[in-house]
């Protein structure tokens, strides 16, 4: 039971940090696409490794099914929205930042 | 066993708070989007980490709802920048 409980806060802590490390990446880049870029890695990463946590937690339950179809379904969606979003602003013309420019 | 999950949820629900400044300072439409689109995935991992910490399962259905709901959401808004209108014959 211990070593269960061990794995699962691993992949708890790894999620958090590529939470956290997708915040930083939105807040600090210059730029809206590579803020973009930051996020994806939020978006599917983190939420992945928090909610294989949870199902290494879980066990082998109904629950542990709900699970896998919210993290499937996320991991198919979440960059198809992201693709949306990015070619809306590339047709729409928001300028690209390039190296010396300032922060926009 | 309830510790990690509620370190890990306070530390997702401060990292909402700190997005919340992109969404609000935000120069322009689309960082406010993709700040709203951050939002709304990590809401849904903290649904799951509520569920966990108040021991009611029932809250990841809310989870996969809310999920189909942000994504429709989000490109719903980018269609709607990207051409201007939404139904066009």
């Amino acid at each position: 039971m211990l070593a269960i409980d061990v794995v699962s806060t691993v992949f708890l802590a790894l999620g958090a940090f590529f939470m956290i490390t997708g915040t930083i990446g939105l807040l600090k880049f210059p730029d809206f696409y590579t803020r973009l870029h930051a996020t994806g890695k939020c978006d599917t990463l983190g939420q992945i490794l928090v909610i294989i946590g949870c199902m290494i937690y879980e066990g082998f339950t109904l629950i542990t099914i709900k699970l896998l179809m919210v993290s499937a379904f996320y991991l198919l969606v979440g960059p198809a929205g992201t693709h949306a979003l990015m070619k809306a602003a590339y047709v729409t013309g928001l300028p690209v930042w390039k190296k010396g420019d300032k922060r926009m | 066993m309830i510790l990690p999950f509620l370190v890990v949820g306070i530390i997702i629900a401060s990292t909402i708070l700190v997005c919340s400044y992109r969404a609000i300072r935000g120069p322009g439409t689309f960082n406010r989007i993709v700040a709203a689109n951050v939002i709304g995935t990590k809401a849904i991992v903290l649904l799951i980490l509520a569920g966990y910490i108040i021991e009611r399962p029932q809250f990841i259905d809310i989870a996969l709802m809310y999920a189909a709901i942000a994504f429709i959401g989000t490109i719903i808004i980018a269609k709607y920048v990207e051409r201007g209108e939404l139904c066009s014959r």
